[in-house]
């Protein structure tokens, strides 16, 4: 079976006056997921790095963070915007102070998630993808989050709320400040 | 080796092939759009689904592979159904454009839906449309029609080695790109656009001009580097060029062109075209017939010869013009007397030329580049210079071969470097010697005579060792001499001491030579010291250097424009300005020809001319012509020949061009294909050179090289066409108190040229990289004349 073989490239040393944007803490915490993997495979840290620099940077990245992960991770520029913008955590566009993420695959859709969605488009006045005026919310739509025995389900900040009922799901936004 | 059966046919296959080259090998034809033979498998288009007894469900031939006993069907109702299915799925987005699309009528998906695709699709929901991209100059865009079979994608990461284009997003979302604005900037990026299976990826300058029905595919031969890659031109109408395209050949080009050679048609119909024969009469220019332009020329030669003696003419040519031109034009000025004949526009040193092989040549055949251990290249910037050559040796870098470069400036590669040398010109030598002196004291062999003297002051560096021990190590080596090497001030130095390094390394010498013809040239006795097939002339003439420089009555000029071509454009301009009577042989011409020419014959360009080029390796390649002569332009080999008979000279009665390569190959017949020449100990080598001195890296720019490349329009929109420019280090552009953007004065001689300053690192330090072949910087010389740079 034919296949492609990785290309060995040698990890360069980076000038640090090139990175800039991204902190010592952040790289340090980088540092330990390239650790994890063998030295020709720094790339392989790319999705955690890509969640450390994202929080560091209030919940979004920007094309300088990428290009900069790029170069510490000895990777194609390109090959960071292709993983940041194929996952749905990651954010490319400056975003509210929480997250909601709702499930809309199947299971979630089966058991009325749909419900939800127009519910909280009409609280908020908003489409999907969008950012309540006030900067608080911000209501995406995800693919399956593999919480389907709860469903329909969704994700706020990094907790898991299941069993959504409109009444539910307002009462959970009640609590967040 | 396995035996299958692929649609009842029984086949052997080789061992583990996979199931679609087992069946194009035996002549089935599988549907596909994402497998190609020299990509990597993605089996993402699921096109190519197949039945394969006992497995469940249908399989994707391009990533099963074969095991013996396997009985395959390929139009089984079962195949069938699933590849009707796939199809379905890939036209839910795929937009109906087809008549307003650049693609229609040569395009995979076309052809492979009218066998597949039904008439009624069962998808109503809208067609999603993508944002359109701008990638550049020469490859135009249109993402809604791409079916993300990442062809494009692969090729940049595996054949290219640059990565531009991604995947981006998600799913239905998914988007082929560069994700932010930029331009594609391989030198091979055009390859792109065969690849694609639609018309997502088009050719820009193409774009819109001819439908593929309308044209007619000839074959040709790229006259621009020294790989001699094949091409097919389409022409339109019978008598336009509108597109080249690749024409496979394993052995020299594979399925990829450069863009340099996809894309210089386009000066065939730049306007400096010249159409007609002109005439300065009075100095004033006029169109005239040929009879009268051949008359001028007869009548102003044969008054030089009269009055200043044949000693007094001189004949240059490009090293691009075809065999057979070169061949009439050396023999027609040896039997007018005429011995300074030369083609060598840019060399410096010709001091070894008494020496010189009959034809330095590649030494090794194209293909066999990749099959190197280690390769060690001296003044080339191969990725640009000839990027054909560059993939080859990019193949044997990531299998793990030790490629090592002697440079003047750190060039991207694109592939692993295993050691480099980065330093001024004038240190070259010193490397050189480095290098061998540390192979003499690896190998333990004796030093050849003189050598102890001439290296006693180099000091052996770890990189010289390493570079040593490679080259022995490789049980297949090179040592290959680029244009940079090839016309270096100390050309003879450098080659001696390379040619040392592979007799004691037991490697291959090579020369990356300038253009497509240079070998041809050789071949042909376009050279003021040898005649055809490499015998000596029984009177040396001066070189291309020295005609210039010792100013002559006369000059006959073969496709040449020496005021940017020649190593001393500022001497070689005044030289034809002061000449009493030049012709230019010209398919362009400019305003500094129109200046200094009396008359301008206009000659046949590549396409349109029949052709032989023979390339590095040494491989004679004929061509037809694809196209009848624009205007009143006459191949140049019918130009000559008619002077020829014109000026009453014997053997000038060719019928055919075949004829006159008939002629040329009987003289060459007995020609040695071999590199090396007789050791000749050069002057000591001292171990400083003045590192106060700052010298010019004189590369020709990459769109600079000839006639045609430079009036590409296309490819001089590129970012390798952007490079007027002073480039220079941080450190020395810190001593000089420049600044990069801020435009500075570089005086050299006397002349002074101000052009922007460029702060690039990889340039080494005691040197300034001001590309050459560019009419900005023709005011400089390419040699050792040191250069000051200040602010303006």
């Amino acid at each position: 079976m034919r296949t492609t073989k990785l290309e060995k490239k040698p990890v360069e040393v980076v000038n640090n006056s090139d990175l800039m944007l991204i902190s010592k803490q952040s790289y340090a915490a980088i540092d330990k997921w390239i650790a994890k993997y063998h030295p020709e495979n720094r790339q392989a840290a790319v999705i955690p790095a890509l969640h450390i620099v994202q929080e560091e940077n209030g919940g979004h990245l920007t094309i300088a963070l990428m290009d900069e992960l790029a170069l510490y991770l000895n990777m194609p520029t390109i090959a960071v915007y292709e993983v940041a913008s194929f996952y749905s955590m990651f954010e490319h566009k400056p975003i509210g102070k929480h997250k909601v993420s709702i499930c809309t695959n199947i299971s979630c859709m089966l058991r009325g998630s749909e419900e939800i969605v127009e519910h909280l488009k009409k609280k908020f006045a908003i489409n999907l993808g969008e950012t309540t005026t006030d900067g608080k919310f911000t209501v995406k739509e995800v693919e399956c989050l593999g919480a389907c025995v709860g469903a329909p389900m969704c994700l706020i900040g990094r907790e898991y709320h299941e069993y959504l009922t409109p009444e539910k799901i307002d009462a959970i936004l009640e609590k967040l400040e | 080796m396995v035996s299958i059966e692929i649609d009842g046919k029984k086949i052997q296959a080789r061992d583990g092939a996979l199931v679609i080259e087992a069946a194009d090998d035996a002549g089935v034809y599988i549907p596909r759009f994402c497998y190609h033979k020299k990509l990597s498998i993605a089996a993402n288009c699921r096109m190519c689904l197949i039945e394969v007894e006992k497995a469940a469900k249908p399989l994707p031939a391009c990533a099963t592979p074969v095991t013996d006993g396997m009985v395959i069907f390929t139009k089984s109702p079962k195949a069938i159904d699933a590849q009707k299915g796939v199809m379905e799925f890939l036209l839910i987005n795929h937009p109906l454009d087809c008549p307003i699309c650049d693609q229609g009528g040569e395009c995979e998906l076309q052809d492979i839906a009218m066998g597949y695709g039904s008439d009624v699709s069962k998808f109503t929901e809208k067609k999603r449309v993508v944002k359109d991209k701008n990638l550049g100059p020469l490859i135009a865009t249109d993402m809604t029609r791409c079916i993300h079979c990442t062809r494009c994608v692969r090729f940049g990461a595996e054949v290219a080695g640059v990565r531009e284009l991604g995947a981006t997003g998600r799913g239905e979302h998914t988007e082929i790109g560069t994700y932010i604005t930029s331009n594609v900037s391989s030198e091979m990026s055009g390859n792109v656009i065969d690849l694609c299976p639609v018309g997502a990826l088009t050719s820009k300058p193409f774009r819109f001009s001819a439908r593929a029905w309308e044209l007619v595919e000839r074959d040709t031969i790229a006259p621009h580097d020294c790989i001699g890659s094949n091409l097919k031109v389409h022409v339109c109408n019978g008598r336009e060029v509108v597109r080249v395209v690749p024409r496979e050949n394993e052995a020299i080009n594979e399925t990829w062109i450069s863009d340099r050679d996809r894309f210089s048609y386009e000066a065939l119909y730049s306007d400096d075209r010249l159409k007609t024969p002109m005439l300065k009469e009075n100095g004033a220019w006029r169109e005239v017939d040929w009879e009268t332009a051949l008359q001028a020329v007869i009548v102003g030669i044969n008054k030089t010869i009269t009055d200043s003696g044949a000693d007094r003419v001189g004949a240059l040519a490009a090293p691009t013009s075809t065999l057979e031109e070169l061949y009439l034009m050396q023999k027609l000025m040896r039997q007018m007397g005429v011995n300074n004949i030369d083609h060598r526009l840019r060399q410096l040193d010709f001091s070894d030329q008494q020496q010189a092989p009959v034809f330095p040549w590649l030494g090794q055949p194209i293909n066999n580049l990749e099959n190197n251990n280690a390769v060690l290249l001296i003044g080339s910037n191969v990725r640009k210079d000839q990027p054909i050559a560059a993939h080859r040796l990019r193949k044997a870098g990531v299998r793990g071969s030790k490629i090592m470069t002697l440079n003047a400036v750190d060039y991207d590669f694109y592939m692993p470097i295993m050691a480099k040398i980065i330093t001024s010109p004038m240190d070259y030598k010193h490397q050189l010697a480095g290098i061998a002196k540390a192979l003499l004291a690896q190998t333990k062999q004796p030093a050849p005579n003189g050598f102890e003297k001439l290296v006693s002051k180099v000091k052996i560096t770890a990189s010289h060792q390493a570079i040593a021990s490679a080259l022995v190590e490789g049980s297949v080596s090179s040592v290959l001499l680029g244009p940079q090497a090839i016309n270096h001030p100390e050309a003879s130095t450098l080659r001696m001491l390379a040619q040392l390094i592979t007799l004691l390394s037991q490697s291959q010498l090579g020369y990356l030579s300038e253009a497509g013809n240079s070998v041809g040239a050789w071949m042909a006795g376009m050279l003021p010291h040898r005649v055809a097939g490499g015998k000596d002339a029984d009177k040396t003439g001066l070189n291309a250097l020295e005609m210039l420089h010792k100013g002559l009555r006369a000059y006959v000029l073969l496709g040449v424009e020496p005021e940017i071509e020649s190593a001393e454009s500022v001497i070689a301009s005044r030289a034809l300005n002061d000449a009493d009577f030049v012709v230019s042989l010209t398919s362009f011409s400019s305003e500094a020809m129109r200046q200094y020419a009396d008359v301008m014959l206009p000659i046949a360009p590549f396409a349109e001319t029949s052709a032989t080029f023979i390339n590095a390796e040494g491989q004679w390649q004929s061509v037809a012509g694809v196209v009848p002569p624009l205007g009143e332009t006459r191949p140049a080999w019918k130009v000559l020949r008619v002077l020829g008979n014109l000026f009453g000279c014997s053997g000038f009665d060719y019928i055919t061009s075949d004829d006159v390569l008939t002629e040329v190959k009987q003289l060459t017949k007995d020609c040695q294909t071999d590199n090396t020449v007789v050791w000749c100990c050069p002057a000591p080598i001292t171990t400083n050179s003045n590192a106060d001195i700052l010298v010019r890296i004189a590369e020709v720019q990459m769109y600079a090289g000839d006639s045609l490349q430079r009036r590409a329009q296309a490819l001089q929109n590129t970012h390798d066409a952007d490079f007027a420019a002073i480039r220079i280090n941080k450190a020395c552009a810190k001593k000089f108190g420049l600044k990069d953007g801020v435009k500075a004065t570089a005086a050299q001689n006397g002349t002074e040229i101000t052009l922007p300053v460029v702060v690039d690192d990889n340039v080494s330090d005691n040197s300034v990289l001001i590309h050459c072949g560019l009419r900005d910087s023709a005011a400089l010389s390419t040699d050792f004349t040191p250069i000051s740079i200040r602010p303006v």
